[in-house]
């Protein structure tokens, strides 16, 4: 039969010519994979890795605060929080049905977590409520078995363990807002928080510390599957503070209800013992989220809690303003010390008479009785003959009129006027009876209470320009390093000016008569000498002259005047210097003087300054706790 | 390459052969090059499950042991049997893809198998041996003459096409493609003349435009993203460059058995079905992907063996058939995970884990193997032996 040989011969040669195809196919794929596996090996082996590998930071613990006798002021704490994980439970509301029964799990909650469980991956776990007791914890744990998908996860908060107390000087911290991005990479952390107001915002950086990371093997979903690396980060620099929280606690008290505020600080070193303001607030309440009413109750309190007096008040200083006066007045030798004044209880100023706040007057008033008696009409005079520019200049030099650097954010400039200021911020002409009133610390002047407490300490100096500070040490960068030994400029004031302004403010506390002389220390070797200072925030009409002027504490709150109190102490040897200022509180003499004798009393009978620093103990359990 | 066994031609010359001849001719080379390649994929099912035999490498090992099973009995049916029954196979198997279209599961978007209960049928699977059986039938009858008659190559045509066709709806463009290019290889071995090939090319070339009207959206997104997968890194071209990424990463000497990050971390999609090349080849790297493409040859030399070596024209044209189908799987499977062709959803023979593909690849390949085995005996136009 066969034709079958020419079909079979016809095969096989048509079976060489696929076979052939099929072996340049197989070709082609082995030239693939070595394009593949050989050639682009390393780009891929690199693509692998970024698949598979994903960096996490890990927060460093933040820093804490301490007062100068290693008192702690903020610290992290252990938040506790319940996590569920909604794969792990056989259904969500069983899980959370369950634990309803154990802690209290909000509508609100359990509608947020049925959100976020839908937007999220599964093995995420969610948190369900936050900052449990630790009663709650243990309740928790004990029934763990009956609870699939229930983990309890601690994370760090910040914690204020003095509450109120130093809250002015701490701030607070909250979450980063979009503005306040620097580019540091912890700032991305969901939950991170950044220090707002006071040392928690200027030192922040230092408080941060440094973040670490951890690498982790990530599968295509995302799920965790092991940590390759752990590289820890740095904890953020212990912060020591200069305050002392025994005195600041008892400048609270003895403030108590008032809108006031008191700074003490070291003449020399420029150490602030003590700087409070009241009323005050408890920054835990912002860690916890303040409610709707509670913000409303802290933002439109007319003693206004949230700001910070001492620095950020601008108070018209009121008489404790004559002692720059008459510091400028003696530098130009405009006037002498023995130069009198006649006080009739009034002057006159072209048509415009100028009261005396003693209306009967003073009688003949010399440099150092003037400052004693606090007589207006003695420092016109003054005024008149040395002009305002001279006195401006001498306030500016003394640390009024710009911020004094003191290292807390919101530092208020206060305001000291001058001509060229006037035709600038009025468009008006500078008026001679403004001089007048000026020099008092009335019109147009302002201080804020550190100024104030600045201008003493360096007139009790002995004329240098010493900056206050809060942190102990100074922070470079991410570091502490002790502060080196204060060396001042001078303010070029005479030793003889400075010698005699002084004694008028001995004269003040100390002898007879003298404004502040009930409010004296009686205790030797601790004597204070100060001024008094009582700014006036109300018009006094012609009329109201006639009948009589009111008193303080027949007037309503807002028109009081404002308590004013300067002083330094010891009087041989002088360390310590303080301000206060009482918000409408009355007179200076009456409100403001008691409040700082006591006060001074305290830091005398303490006397920090000539005790060395105390390094606080390092202790790790602090940061823990 | 097995060689003609020159000891007993007398034996296997005869038109009866007793079982005992059939066993003794079993070409047990061939079953270990098929073990061989199950083993790999029993391996490598195992990685996938992270080391566990569960729950795919067992399966598989159970399957591979009843497909060999199978194997062997088709191996020893006389290869007339499968002359004679050709066109009802064919008939069977056109009914089932029927069926499917009107009564099928679905399945990953495509109608494509029967749920009988105790096994998942994929008719198209059975189609894919019928057509190459039922057309070497209609061949092996054909002198060289009646070949070059145009009107003697319609029923063949219209063998392939009612089948590619009633594919293509499912839709599985892959297996489609398989059936056309596999009878393609058939008519091109039977003898039908080279400018008819170059005539069809051209006009399948014209017709592209055409074709592309016709396509699933998922089609044609595939082949665009096929040309540049860039464009959706993260959406439809996810797949491809996962792949590469897993293939490349693998190197040289790969990132060791068990060891493949990508595939072990789910970034590879479908690791233990359609993709597993790429996971061997992650963890073993470019040698072991060569050792495999190796095994994968010699097979393929040995079908090429076995069909130029068998006298009747059936048996050439079915061993062939076979061998190319197994050759198309392979080749497309692995083009496809390297990026040289269009994700099709083929799967890698005898390694992807699948039970339906690995009885029906078997099955083949016990047909190749009858081939072998009744290699000598004449086979009439008809199915009878001859005189």
């Amino acid at each position: 039969m066969y034709h079958d040989n020419d079909r079979s011969k016809m095969f096989s040669r048509r079976a060489l010519m696929l076979g052939g195809g099929k072996a340049v196919l197989v070709g082609a794929l082995a030239a693939r994979m070595y394009y593949l596996q050989v050639m682009e090996a390393d780009k891929y082996a690199m693509e692998a890795e970024d698949n598979r590998v994903s960096t996490r930071l890990l927060a460093p613990p933040r820093g804490l605060i301490l007062d100068r006798s290693g008192i702690a002021m903020a610290i992290n704490q252990h938040n506790y929080r319940v996590m569920v994980v909604a794969e792990q439970t056989p259904s969500l509301d069983y899980t959370l049905n369950a634990l309803a029964r154990i802690i209290t799990v909000s509508d609100g909650d359990r509608a947020r977590i049925h959100k976020e469980v839908r937007r999220r991956r599964s093995f995420v776990p969610i948190s369900v409520r936050e900052n449990l007791t630790w009663e709650e914890v243990a309740r928790v744990e004990v029934n763990a078995p009956d609870l699939p998908g229930i983990i309890i996860d601690v994370g760090q908060s910040r914690s204020y363990p003095l509450e109120s107390l130093g809250a002015h000087i701490l701030g607070y911290v909250s979450a980063v807002s979009e503005t306040e991005l620097t580019g540091d990479p912890l700032e991305e952390l969901p939950g991170f928080r950044i220090g707002k107001g006071g040392v928690e915002r200027i030192y922040d950086m230092a408080l941060r510390g440094r973040h670490g990371t951890s690498s982790l093997e990530v599968n295509a979903v995302g799920r965790v599957i092991r940590e390759l690396e752990r590289k820890e980060g740095e904890p953020g620099v212990d912060l020591t503070l200069t305050l002392d929280m025994k005195l600041q606690e008892y400048a609270a008290q003895r403030l108590g209800d008032e809108s006031a505020a008191v700074v003490v600080m070291d003449i020399h070193t420029g150490d602030v013992l003590v700087l409070a303001s009241t009323p005050s607030f408890d920054p835990n309440s912002f860690n916890r989220g303040l409610s709707a009413e509670e913000w409303k109750d802290l933002s439109t309190n007319p003693r206004s809690p949230l700001s910070n007096k001492a620095i950020a008040g601008q108070f018209a200083p009121g008489s404790t303003f004559k002692l720059v006066t008459a510091l400028a007045a003696l530098e130009a030798r405009d006037i002498t010390p023995e130069m009198r004044v006649f006080c009739s209880g009034h002057t006159q100023l072209g048509s415009i008479k100028f009261h005396c706040w003693k209306k009967e007057g003073h009688g003949a008033q010399d440099l150092i009785s003037g400052i004693k008696n606090s007589c207006d009409v003695y420092f016109y005079e003054v005024a008149r003959r040395t002009g305002f520019e001279k006195i401006a200049e001498m306030a500016k030099r003394f640390g009024m009129g710009a911020p004094t650097g003191v290292d807390l954010p919101g530092e208020r400039p206060g305001l000291i006027p001058n001509k060229e200021w006037k035709k600038k911020a009025l468009k008006q002409p500078w008026h001679p009876g403004e001089t007048l009133i000026n020099a008092i610390g009335q019109g147009y002047v302002t201080a804020t209470p550190m100024q104030l407490a600045v201008m003493t300490a360096r007139l009790a100096n002995g004329g240098f320009a010493v900056i206050p500070h809060v942190a102990r040490d100074q922070i470079v960068d991410k570091t502490a390093r002790p502060r080196t030994a204060p060396s001042w400029p001078s303010l070029q004031v005479s030793r003889q000016s400075l010698a005699l302004v002084r004694k008028g403010m001995f004269a003040v506390s100390n002898e007879p008569g003298g404004t502040a002389y009930r409010a004296r220390i009686t205790q030797e070797g601790m004597w204070l000498s100060g001024k008094t200072g009582s700014a006036q925030v109300r018009r006094i009409t012609m009329r109201e002259r006639e009948t009589g002027v009111k008193k303080n504490d027949q007037l309503p709150w807002k028109e009081r005047d404002h308590a004013l109190f300067v002083a330094y102490a010891p009087e041989e040897n002088p360390r310590y210097a303080i301000a206060v200022v009482v918000e409408h509180g009355g007179g200076g003499s009456a409100v403001a003087a008691p409040i700082a004798r006591d006060i001074m009393i305290e830091v005398q009978k303490r006397d920090l300054a000539r005790i060395a620093t105390n390094t606080p103990a390092d202790s790790p359990d602090l940061r823990r706790f | 390459m097995p060689r003609p066994i020159q000891r007993m031609p007398s034996r296997l010359n005869r038109t009866e052969m007793s079982i005992r001849d059939k066993v003794w001719q079993i070409n047990w080379s061939l079953i270990a090059i098929l073990a061989a390649i199950a083993g790999v994929g029993f391996a490598t099912l195992y990685s996938a499950a992270q080391g566990s035999l569960e729950p795919w490498a067992l399966k598989q090992i159970i399957r591979f042991a009843f497909g060999i099973g199978i194997m062997i009995s088709v191996a020893l049916v006389d290869l007339r049997f499968w002359v004679r029954h050709a066109y009802l196979l064919y008939a069977v198997a056109v009914i089932l893809l029927v069926l499917v279209e009107v009564r099928g599961t679905i399945g990953m978007g495509a109608q494509r198998w029967i749920d009988l209960g105790f096994i998942q049928l994929q008719p198209s699977e059975i189609m894919k041996i019928a057509l190459i059986l039922s057309l070497a039938r209609y061949f092996h009858g054909a002198g060289v003459q009646e070949i070059g008659r145009p009107l003697f190559l319609i029923p063949p045509l219209i063998m392939v096409f009612v089948p590619a066709a009633l594919v293509l709806k499912q839709p599985d463009l892959g297996t489609a493609m398989m059936l056309v290019m596999s009878s393609g290889a058939l008519f091109f071995m039977a003898g039908v003349r080279m400018w008819k090939f170059a005539l069809v090319i051209a006009g399948g070339m014209g017709a592209v435009p055409v074709a592309w009207q016709f396509l699933r959206d998922y089609q044609k997104k595939r082949i665009l993203i096929f040309l540049n997968p860039e464009d959706d890194p993260l959406g439809a071209g996810y797949h491809i460059t996962q792949s590469k990424i897993a293939l490349g990463s693998g190197g040289m000497f790969g990132k060791g058995y068990m060891m493949g990050t990508q595939s072990r971390l789910n970034f590879l999609p479908e690791k233990q079905t359609d993709f597993i090349f790429t996971m061997f080849a992650e963890e073993w790297g470019m040698m072991g992907g060569m050792v495999l493409l190796g095994l994968y040859s010699l097979l393929i030399a040995f079908g090429y063996a076995i069909a130029i070596r068998c006298r009747s024209q059936f048996g050439r044209l079915v061993a062939h058939g076979i061998t190319t189908t197994f050759f198309l799987y392979f080749f497309i499977n692995t083009a496809m995970v390297m990026g040289l062709v269009p994700v099709v959803g083929v799967p890698l023979p005898l390694i992807s884990y699948g039970g339906t593909a690995m009885l029906s690849l078997l099955f083949g390949w016990g047909l190749v193997m009858s081939a072998y085995i009744h290699r000598d005996v004449p086979i009439s136009r008809r199915g009878a032996a001859d005189e």
